[in-house]
């Protein structure tokens, strides 16, 4: 496809919020040496002000929306609602790091240039309308977040976690640009406008355009740790150090949503068909692996792994309604989902103490003695992925289930409705060991709040509120830009 | 904004205030029977200026909530739900009051979620929009969730969990259907879809609205509890405290029957006809089984707990004879258990503080040591296997001449229920107040004090109202169970005349 290469400053503003993100990366990076540890803090004071710029930019980008770089780049609506959810990931994974890292006493400005470069890295793949740009992004952001869940280099646990991430994780990114090769061999083509115009014309051949469609699902179920892919899943959720691991659970996982929907629903939408029975076996066999295997987990991070398989499952059932409406039921179910998970990761992190000592389900025995308002933050989190009305959880669910029932989906809405009855039994059990018995050891010794922990709840719980009983604006949003992504 | 509207967030607001009040001190107590007196006080408001001459819905207020899906906050009170709210209303401050001393350990937070119960209880009342019936619904299964889970007796998280669970597993089929409603009608408003209904804009076929009317009855049927839906009723109740226990078995099961006769009924009234036998039969195993099992309970809770699962067979059976007297008695009946099963658990309670255990051989002689207590037990113990003049009688003879109209087998195996519950009921109380007196009963059963007075006044003079007088009370019922009946009939003979060329068709076909 020719490209207009030539400078032209209305690319740079759409572009601002990666250059933002870059630019205060490369900067932390530069710092370290000269701050080191005399002001440690000032790093997170400083990513978070890098995201805040970013979140300023992508809000300027949608104001001069359109194409850039040639129709390589699409800033619309759905692109700049995934850069806002990617960069407020990105701040609250900040805040309970503060915390977090002076309890490993391994605060460096590595680990907040790392997440500066690993948003970056998802602000790109969200708005890319181009393969090759999605890979790119999908790269950034992947080799960043290997890095990240081995952050804690002497603990075992995050050895393993980012060994077992980066090697799935590359053969994942293998299969995506496999995928990615084979349609440029049928379309000639890698931009998702052109090659949705072949497929329409019946110009490529039919064979390819299957396989390449196959490995490119193979490559972002993974991504999104849909099952049959998601084996990697608990396994790194549990050994990455707990805001990481928050962070990974939410971050990469909308961009990747982002860019499954967007690249099925645009350049494979004609052949809609033939995907679906393929998102609709694996939409029900991640719900009910992730609900079933949940139940047995004893360790929270490593149930909050498989909880959030099943969340991507529900998110998948959105993918195969195909249509405006499950679009819209995505981005609102990942606005919500990000926030209510990141929420509880937080209250794990509160919790955990030094060295991830105290991650257990058992370990949460009598918190709401000792510190109601955590625990009380906490339920808030635990009742909106049960999917409890009046919290954004339910909400999200309520539209994804609809729009399957819209496209007469009615089996999976049944199962899938089932799924979260058997899933609140999981999420009960942390509120019993909260509310109902005495105090465990660690609630016993845990500190108070601290201001940034205290952010990192208060602020998901608000949105996960808001979003539960004010859906309206949110929704609003989501449905006019879903509407324009075809 | 009107009445209603304050009645109905006023527990809210008390529940939020209830929050931030100082922890460990008695102020959450003082608090949440000052307010939900005052809420008591509102919705007697609410009953003064009910227009009784008039049927249907009164002090609607229709704001639209959100815009896509159309989602209305939709309320409005009909001759029904107006006694089931003041039921709620009333028994609040009761709780109140049993709960004084009993709740030692984090006093604020049960009174806090005590308060939004209430305001979850009043919503699913007055919901006329299904999606707001559903948020309400859930809602109040997270403060009863923690009533029973932390101030609860020894297994107090195996029956909070299983309460939950069961409720939730029936409420997400619930939701299915309501959005399936929703896909089809367009809207969520309970009364655009009735009329809907009625008029044949909105058609379903046989078997789509057997499914439909199957999700939402088990939802439903859960809650009431129906057997064989009922096994956690018994867990739930024996383990929740004497509030939870009080506000579960005489409100929010009436969520459940309140529900089968506002929203199966009309919606579905083919299936629900098709149904009703089998329900009936349901609902008398349940009527025979639950006064059976009742018997031979060795601990008072249990015993009142499975003495509901008979008591709502009748309302379930009354429901579903479709004649006026059924449904009249059926909606009687469920005000008649909420006051005297109500207090049935207030006194076990209140014994239970005294002697610490619910076991009836701890017992004997209570008569001896608090007369008054007793007298009061007795007044209830009656009313509750019906003595003529107190309140289940008349609720118990209108739904036999109910089902007698309908089927008259069915009378006569309920009338077995009637007589087994004078045998439980007697029997225990012979167990519990008669015989010889022992040293424990001696010593730590004193009678009634002036607070416990004031919690078992008011629920003996209702039952005594509700038995003499019936008429302060069922004008409006029938004029709503009418609407209801008249919505069924008309709905189901619709079905029957539109597709008479298919029954033409099917009948040719065999």
């Amino acid at each position: 496809m020719p490209a207009n290469f030539g400078f032209n400053p209305a690319d740079m503003t759409r572009f601002l919020p990666e250059i933002l993100l870059a630019v205060f990366g490369t900067f932390l990076m530069v710092l370290d040496p000269i701050l080191q540890k005399r002001a440690s803090y000032a790093f997170g004071h400083l990513s978070i002000l890098g995201l805040l710029a970013a979140l300023g930019g992508s809000l300027a980008a949608y104001n001069n929306a359109g194409p850039a770089f040639g129709g390589m780049l699409v800033i619309d609506g759905y692109g700049t609602f995934f850069r806002v959810l990617t960069i407020a990931v990105g701040i609250l994974t900040v805040l309970p790091s503060y915390r977090f890292l002076a309890r490993q006493e391994a605060e460096t400005s590595e680990y907040h240039a790392l997440l500066l470069f690993s948003i970056a890295g998802q602000c790109l793949m969200v708005v890319a309308n181009d393969l090759i740009m999605v890979f790119i992004g999908l790269e950034i952001s992947s080799i960043s977040s290997y890095i990240m869940a081995g952050y804690l280099r002497d603990d075992k646990r995050n050895n393993e976690s980012a060994l077992k991430y980066f090697l799935l994780g590359s053969f994942a990114t293998g299969f995506f640009l496999y995928g990615v090769a084979l349609i440029y061999g049928a379309t000639g083509s890698v931009n998702l406008s052109t090659v949705r115009a072949h497929v329409l014309q019946q110009n490529a051949e039919p064979v390819l355009l299957a396989v390449a469609a196959a490995l490119m699902f193979v490559g972002l179920a993974f991504k999104v740790s849909a099952a049959p892919f998601q084996i990697w899943a608990p396994d790194v959720y549990q050994g990455a150090p707990t805001p990481v691991s928050a962070f990974l659970s939410a971050g990469p996982k909308a961009a990747a949503f982002a860019v499954f929907l967007r690249i099925f629903y645009t350049a494979f939408e004609p052949i809609g068909a033939r995907w679906e029975p393929l998102v609709w076996g694996a939409a029900l066999l991640s719900m009910c692996i992730g609900n079933f295997a949940a139940l047995l987990q004893t360790n929270v991070k490593r149930m909050l792994a498989y909880s959030s398989i099943a969340h991507a499952g529900y998110v998948l059932v959105a993918i195969t309604a195909r249509s405006g409406d499950g679009a819209a039921a995505l981005m609102f179910y990942m606005a919500s989902y990000a926030l209510m998970n990141i929420g509880a990761f937080a209250a794990v992190t509160y919790l955990s103490g030094k060295g991830d000592r105290f991650v257990d389900v058992e370990d949460f025995k009598g918190l709401a003695k000792k510190q109601p308002m955590a625990a009380a933050l906490f339920t808030i989190f635990l009742l909106s992925l049960i999917g409890v009305p009046l919290t954004g959880g339910f909400f999200a669910k309520f539209y994804i289930f609809r729009a399957a029932l819209e496209s007469h989906l009615v089996w999976l809405t049944v199962l899938g409705l089932l799924n979260s009855a058997v899933a609140a039994y999981y999420y009960l059990r942390i509120l019993v060991m909260m509310y109902m018995h005495e105090p465990s050891e660690a609630s016993e010794t845990v500190e108070p709040l601290s201001t940034g922990l205290r952010l990192a709840l208060v602020l998901p719980a608000l949105g996960t509120l808001v979003l539960g009983i004010f859906p309206n604006w949110v929704l609003e949003f989501a449905g006019k830009s879903a509407a324009m992504i075809r | 904004m009107n009445l209603l509207t304050g009645v109905l967030f006023l527990p809210l607001a008390a529940f939020l205030v209830a929050l931030v009040l100082p922890r460990n001190s008695g102020a959450g107590r003082t608090w949440a029977l000052l307010s939900s007196t005052g809420i008591f006080a509102a919705s007697l408001g609410l009953l003064a200026y009910f227009d009784r001459n008039l049927g249907g819905e009164q002090f609607g207020v229709d704001v639209p909530w959100i815009q896509s899906p159309d989602i209305h906050f939709a309320i409005s009170v009909n001759g029904v739900s107006l006694w089931l709210i003041l039921l709620s209303t009333f028994l609040t401050p009761i709780c109140v009051l049993i709960s004084w001393n009993y709740i030692k350990d984090r006093g604020k937070e049960f009174y806090a979620f005590l308060l939004l119960l209430e305001f979850g209880l009043i919503g699913v009342f007055l919901a006329q929009d299904l999606f707001l019936f559903y948020v309400f619904w859930e809602v109040c299964l997270v403060p009863m969730y923690f009533l029973i889970g932390i101030w609860g007796h020894d297994r107090r998280i195996y029956a909070a969990v299983k309460f939950f669970l069961y409720t939730m597993a029936g409420s997400v089929l619930m939701l299915a259907a309501i959005i399936y409603l929703y896909v089809r009608a367009h809207t969520f408003s309970y009364p655009a879809i009735v009329d809907m209904l009625g008029s044949g804009r909105l058609v379903f076929s046989s078997q789509e609205e057997l499914l439909l009317f199957l999700a939402f009855f088990v939802a439903f049927a859960i809650k009431v509890p129906l057997f064989p839906l009922h096994t956690w009723l018994p867990d739930a109740h024996v383990e929740a405290p004497s509030a939870g226990s009080v506000m579960l078995a005489s409100v929010m099961l009436k969520m459940g029957t309140y529900s089968i006769l506002h929203y199966c009924l009309p919606l579905f009234p083919g299936a629900a006809h098709s149904c009703a036998p089998w329900i009936a039969v349901l609902a008398i195993i349940g009527i025979i089984y639950g006064a059976l099992v009742s018997m031979v309970q060795p601990n008072m809770k249990k015993l009142v707990a499975y003495s509901s699962v008979s008591h709502l067979g009748f309302v379930v059976l009354g429901i579903f004879t479709f004649e006026q007297t059924g449904l009249d008695g059926a909606v009687y009946q469920m005000l008649n258990h909420g006051i005297s099963t109500g207090a049935l658990f207030v006194l076990v309670g209140l014994l239970y503080e005294r002697r610490h255990s619910l076991e009836i051989k701890d017992y004997g002689g209570v008569a001896t040591a608090a007369p008054w207590l007793s007298t009061v037990f007795l007044v209830t113990t009656l009313a509750s296997i019906g003595l003529p003049l107190l309140n289940n009688f008349v609720g118990e003879f209108l739904v036999l001449q109910g089902t007698a109209l309908a089927n008259f087998t069915w009378t006569v195996w309920a009338a077995i229920g009637v007589i087994l519950s004078a045998c439980y009921m007697l029997w225990m109380y012979q167990r519990v107040f008669y015989g010889e007196l022992g040293d424990e009963v001696k010593h730590h059963v004193p009678d009634l004090s002036p607070r416990e007075w004031a919690a078992v006044v008011p629920l003996i003079v209702m039952m005594v109202w509700m038995g003499v007088y019936s008429q302060s009370f069922l004008p409006p019922v029938t004029r709503n169970t009418a609407i209801v009946l008249k919505q069924t009939n008309v709905n189901v003979s619709y079905r029957v005349q539109a597709p008479a060329a298919k029954s033409v068709e099917v009948a040719h076909a065999r």
